[in-house]
């Protein structure tokens, strides 16, 4: 894909456990191990799985904030990983992350017009003088008002605090925003108008967006393209409405099926998956899945399936799909 | 604010009174007085002594008496001594006051930035060689450290004096003297500042290396600023301000003198005379001192809460 502004490929981040008396590394924790995707410019891709499967980690290293262990990120054609310290800086404005925590993403000592206009001035992209009134509009766009301006993030509620960051990312003009589970630390109400928001600036923006939730109904509801995650690596992947009308592997499934209906007559089979996700230090053998998995064979304690396309777009890594 | 402050200075004044009162029979009953020093005395002369002295009063009426004189400014006379201890205190309170401030300006800039640089570079091999110099100087006893610069500096390249504060019969005046006084003040400082420089840098590392973590440095990283920036900007000034109170606690330090520090080096400092106090039992001079150091302790505490809530947005009092 050509038009693709961003290309993952094979990406890995493992974390180093050390221990033993010389502290050498006797594990890794898999964070992310092999994971595939591709985003088109213009296009939403919501990235879903259960705490622990890696999305927030799959955030940062597709924008280099933690160095990749393996695998090629491709931004704009460019390799990120290749780029130097200097150019990768420059480069920064045109991708941009929301944090989950809007409270611990923003420092306490500074005013929040001064900590969204800072990287304006630090790019040279706007003088001191226009500053003030680029930080305004922005704030505006954002549904925040000019009074709040100088005022500092903890005299801010949790969905102003997640305005502001969002305002932060979107005021350097990013093509690219990774948002990393940004409505999750917020209260439903709250959720929507955050939801809009992001909507209405990829409305107004163009923007490309990696939407990182484990909210089903939330990603149904923003984006086109749906990659589900289970310990590190991807098991399902397709356009939103396929997914949702067309679930293949038995963990969409079983997440499908625990998203709440705002119907209370209408009755559904209930998936319920037996205990924990597995630790990413000594995953599974075989299929990663296959000890929660309802309809486990022989054959998935053995091999891992293979991540492949089954429909137009749809990929999945499944033996018995 | 400015009530603020009003109502914290007069929060004081029981605390004072408390302190007082604490110390005060901590020490009346603690056995022997200044008259049992000396063993020479005749029993009829110590009684006449303690008579003179007010120190055959039961001890509720001594304190009473004492409280009855501060509360008229009166500290009381030395008993060593013979001169006021206000006097007393005031003539050796400055010259260790100066070795504190020049150890403690010492001591905060160099665990700063080599705190704040192996943080920075946590793992790097600099990392470590901090690490271990710091348990090393901080486990390095002061009379250890104290004699063995004395051996090189002054006895072996006669580059510093040994001790004292002037060279015995020394008549300089102006710049002269000021130069001599640097001269000999540098050893004790040397001394202070080794042993004091360890504890500070882990404390500044630990600071950095928290903020460093938190999500709002990466932020700044993601915003594409400058290393100098995301490192000084976003994350020095956050971890400087839990040190803001530390400094404001130091207040009481820079008037307690190092007693086995100026011992060494025969610095003529308040940690002198508050050991001298002691072994003699001149209660004037021990609760003159204990008071004034109390008092510059909550002082401090006042000063740390006014300058936390200038820095950090906060806890800003309104």
């Amino acid at each position: 894909m050509s038009d693709a502004m961003l290309e993952v490929k094979d990406l890995k981040k493992y974390y180093p456990i050390t221990g033993g008396l010389f502290g050498r590394t006797v594990a890794h924790v898999k964070a992310v191990d092999g994971i595939s995707l591709s985003i088109a410019k213009g296009e939403t891709f919501g990235l879903v799985g259960e705490s622990g499967s890696g999305k927030s980690t799959v955030g940062r290293t597709i924008l280099r904030l933690t160095d990749k262990t393996a695998g090629e990120v491709r931004f704009k054609g460019k390799d990120l990983y290749s780029l130097s310290k200097q150019d990768l800086r420059q480069i920064r404005p045109e991708m941009q992350l929301v944090f989950q925590d809007p409270y611990g993403s923003l420092n306490p000592r500074m005013r929040i017009g001064d900590a969204i206009g800072e990287a304006l001035l630090d790019h040279g992209r706007a003088s001191r003088a226009e500053v003030r009134d680029k930080v305004l509009e922005t704030l505006a766009l954002c549904g925040l008002s000019s009074s709040h301006i100088d005022r500092y993030p903890h005299e801010f509620s949790g969905g102003q605090r997640q305005r502001v960051g969002i305002a932060r990312a979107i005021i350097l003009n990013p093509e690219f925003l990774v948002a990393d589970e940004p409505v999750s630390a917020l209260d439903v109400s709250i959720q929507a108008q955050i939801i809009n928001l992001f909507s209405d600036l990829r409305d107004r923006q163009g923007l490309t967006y990696l939407f990182i939730s484990h909210d089903l109904s939330v990603v149904e509801h923003l984006c086109s393209t749906i990659g589900v995650m289970y310990l590190g690596s991807m098991v399902e992947m397709a356009p939103r409405d396929e997914l949702f009308a067309q679930p293949l592997h038995p963990y969409t499934r079983a997440l499908l099926s625990a998203v709440p209906i705002p119907d209370p007559t209408l009755k559904r089979e209930r998936i319920v998956l037996r205990g924990d996700i597995p630790s990413p230090v000594d995953p599974p053998s075989g299929c990663k899945f296959h000890t929660r998995c309802p309809v486990a064979t022989d054959a998935c304690r053995e091999s891992a399936p293979e991540f492949r396309e089954v429909g137009s777009g749809h990929f999945v890594a499944c033996h018995l799909v | 604010m400015a009530i603020y402050v009003l109502r914290r200075v007069l929060n004081m004044i029981p605390i004072l009174i408390g302190v007082s009162v604490i110390i005060f029979f901590v020490f009346a009953m603690t056995p022997g007085d200044f008259v049992d020093s000396n063993q020479k005395l005749t029993p009829e002369r110590q009684a006449e002594l303690r008579a003179l002295y007010g120190l055959d009063k039961p001890v509720l009426e001594r304190y009473f008496i004492w409280m009855g004189n501060v509360l008229q400014g009166d500290f009381g006379y030395s008993m060593q001594h013979q001169i006021p201890v206000t006097s007393l205190l005031n003539q050796y309170l400055w010259n260790s006051f100066m070795i504190a401030v020049a150890t403690l300006f010492l001591t905060w800039t160099i665990a700063l930035f080599i705190g704040v640089f192996s943080a920075v570079r946590q793992h790097s091999w600099f990392d470590a060689l901090v690490t271990l110099g710091v348990f090393a100087t901080m486990s390095f006893p002061s009379f250890f450290l104290g004699l063995l610069l004395i051996k090189f500096f002054a006895v072996d390249l006669h580059w510093l004096p040994v001790g004292g504060m002037i060279s015995t019969g020394s008549q300089t005046t102006g710049w002269a003297y000021v130069w001599e006084v640097a001269k000999h003040m540098i050893l004790p400082v040397i001394v202070l500042t080794v042993l004091g420089v360890g504890s500070l840098t882990r404390y500044f590392r630990t600071n950095m290396l928290d903020v460093i973590r938190q999500d709002f440095v990466r932020t700044a990283r993601a915003k594409g600023l400058k290393e100098k920036v995301v490192v000084y900007k976003h994350a020095l000034r956050n971890a400087l301000l839990p040190a803001i109170t530390l400094l404001a606690f130091e207040l009481p330090g820079l008037f307690a003198g190092a007693i086995i520090t100026e011992k060494i080096f025969n610095w003529p400092g308040v940690g002198q005379i508050h050991m001298q106090a002691l072994e003699i039992r001149d209660y004037p001079v021990l609760m003159g001192l204990t008071m004034l150091l109390s008092m510059l302790t909550i002082v401090g505490n006042l000063l740390a809460d006014i300058m936390y809530g200038v820095a950090d947005p906060r806890v800003r009092i309104k």
